[in-house]
């Protein structure tokens, strides 16, 4: 057997290995399982390749290769390793724009090393896709990222013209497209690695900071598009495969995210949601309804004489890191016989499912955690629904209110319990930045304070109690 | 335009039907290590990367391959470790024995 054929094979063993894990992604069982047999498989890539030959000759510059492969290392694995939890979604952000800076940069000079040979048509287009689609994830993820760590505002960023600037700064790219695949002109393609740098960044700021996990999803999806499109110059089926997977999965993945925050996906990349703030942030509203306010010691009391309670957490939980003394008070509650369920809605916490990674890290049984549905069926018959950090995912204007711009989207119907507490920071409203009807219902009690704070004060009282 | 590139746009089209296939059936539970997964996964431009640095034939190339081969190894070592991280969280529901260890630890 050839060389190259070996090393084929063991392109396809890996190819093979991240189907393989990402249909283990599929069960809470098998999901670890199916990431490490990915890692294998591309170590096993990055090992073969070492003994391929480019143009002829064996790889040049190997020394350097393992320098640089060094120092990604280096840097990567602390980062990893010890970042937060609630940090994950801008991790991953930033993770997925280097990604797609690598291969808008392989796309790049591939097409320095091949101009001289006058390349065909097709292959300058595969060249200009990667460049274009890599760029553009690479620029927009670093603004996610920016977001999310909130270097910069987590609403929209608007200005006057906004659609119409964008709008022609991505025709300008795709004419200048055309114009390099008709001249095949190098110093133009430097012009179009500005330009799609300057289009993921102005794709990106209006989109407010509830929408980014979405974006980030689309963001993934690109980059494996943009890998696809390397593997096409370079001629490697397993970067096509790869990519490929990746690209397909991101882009149904990111249309599953926008149908749970019941919006379509161009009003989530292009409304500016939550730009503006319609929430007065006041504790009283204009028609003499105010809000009432308790002590954790009083909702102590209060759960204490109840016999279903579902908690519904939110980011607030997660920013305060507060789900371990959540988990307490539930363990608490359920020496007293009381059941306890956490209904999670599909985007509570930064990204779909962010908030079941969260929980399971506090040690929640897996069996606590309900879904929005059903959790919807057992707040009918339950007394208490403490609801810790969240606000749009509770909000009833979401099935009242045709002119709210949440309008649509599911929710947990908090209203159906018995009585609904919230905890929460300050009146300030939520991502989506307009009031929330339900903080005014008689049925309701207001606990302000930092949520670790207040529950860590609740565990204490219902101990005593 | 050869036979090449009919191979390459048919594994194209394959893998965009295993792609999807494949997500339909993940737990919404499971969307954020999913999305974490797949972003190591498309760390393979790694490959790519080496490929041009190991080609790299006048200076320019020798420093953009260079920066591809760091990004790339970013993407690849930080996605899979990010993802473990996350799946390590969901532990089995036999594994209560060594959760109240835990708790007893300080």
């Amino acid at each position: 057997m050839s060389r190259e054929t070996l090393i084929d094979l063991l392109y396809l063993f890996s190819a093979t290995t991240f189907v393989l894990a990402l249909k283990g992604l599929g069960s809470p069982k098998r999901a670890r399982y199916g990431n490490m047999v990915a890692a294998f498989g591309m170590l096993v890539a990055i090992v073969a390749t070492f003994f391929k030959y480019v143009d002829g000759h064996a790889l040049y510059h190997v020394p350097l290769m393992l320098l640089a492969m060094f120092i990604g290392l280096i840097v990567a694995v602390p980062v990893a390793r010890f970042v937060k939890m609630t940090a994950m979604p801008q991790l991953v952000a930033i993770f997925n724009g280097v990604g797609g800076g690598a291969a808008s940069l392989v796309s790049i000079t591939e097409f320095v090393h091949i101009k001289s040979t006058h390349p065909a048509t097709y292959v300058i287009l595969e060249v200009l896709l990667g460049v274009l689609i890599g760029t553009v994830s690479f620029a927009g993820s670093a603004i996610a990222f920016a977001k999310l760590q909130e270097l910069m505002t987590g609403r929209p960023v608007t200005y006057p013209g906004q659609q119409v600037i964008n709008g022609v700064v991505g025709l300008a790219s795709l004419a200048l497209i055309v114009t390099i695949l008709v001249t095949s002109s190098e110093p133009l393609l430097w012009v179009l690695l500005g330009l799609a740098f300057v289009l993921g960044v102005i794709f990106v700021l209006p989109i407010g900071g509830a929408d980014v996990p979405v974006l980030i999803s689309l963001l993934n999806a690109f980059t494996g598009l943009a890998v696809a499109a390397s593997g096409f110059t370079l001629g490697s089926n397993l970067l096509i495969v790869a990519g490929t997977l990746v690209g397909a999965s991101g882009i149904l993945l990111t249309r599953l995210m926008s149908k749970a925050m019941g919006r379509s996906l161009p009003n989530i990349l292009f409304s500016a949601f939550g730009a503006t703030v319609t929430a007065s942030g006041d504790t009283q509203r204009a028609d003499g309804r105010s809000v009432r306010s308790g002590t954790p010691e009083d909702i102590a009391i209060l759960l204490g004489f109840a016999s279903r309670v579902v908690f519904v957490p939110g980011y607030g939980l997660a920013v305060s890191q507060g789900q371990h003394v959540l988990r307490e008070l539930a363990d608490e509650l359920e020496k007293r016989g009381i059941e306890v369920f956490y209904g999670i809605h599909p985007v509570a916490g930064r990204m779909p499912g962010h908030m079941n990674v969260l929980l399971a890290e506090a040690n929640v049984p897996y069996e606590q955690l309900v879904e929005m549905d059903e959790a919807n069926s057992e707040l009918q018959t339950a007394d208490v629904c403490l609801v810790v950090g969240a606000n749009d995912t509770v909000n009833p204007a979401a099935t009242d209110d045709k002119t709210s711009p949440i309008y649509g989207m599911p929710i947990i119907h908090a209203d159906l319990a018995e009585n609904v507490v919230f905890l929460k920071r300050s009146m300030r409203p939520g991502f989506a930045g307009i009031e929330n009807e339900l903080l005014y219902n008689p049925k309701t009690t207001l606990v302000f304070g930092d949520a670790k704070d207040t529950l860590t004060k609740m565990v204490a009282a219902v101990k005593a109690s | 335009m050869g036979n090449v590139l009919l191979q390459y746009a048919t594994v194209l089209m394959l893998a965009i039907f295993v792609g999807i296939e494949i997500i339909a059936k993940v737990p919404s539970i499971l969307h954020t290590p999913l999305m974490s997964g797949s972003n190591a996964i498309h760390g393979v431009i790694l490959v790519g990367s080496m490929l041009i640095l190991g080609g790299a034939t006048t200076n320019l190339q020798e420093v953009l391959g260079f920066l591809a081969v760091i990004l790339a190894t970013l993407n690849v070592v930080g996605g899979f470790v990010v993802t473990d991280r996350m799946l390590e969280m969901f532990k089995p529901k036999t594994a209560k024995a060594v959760e109240k260890k835990d708790e007893v630890a300080p």
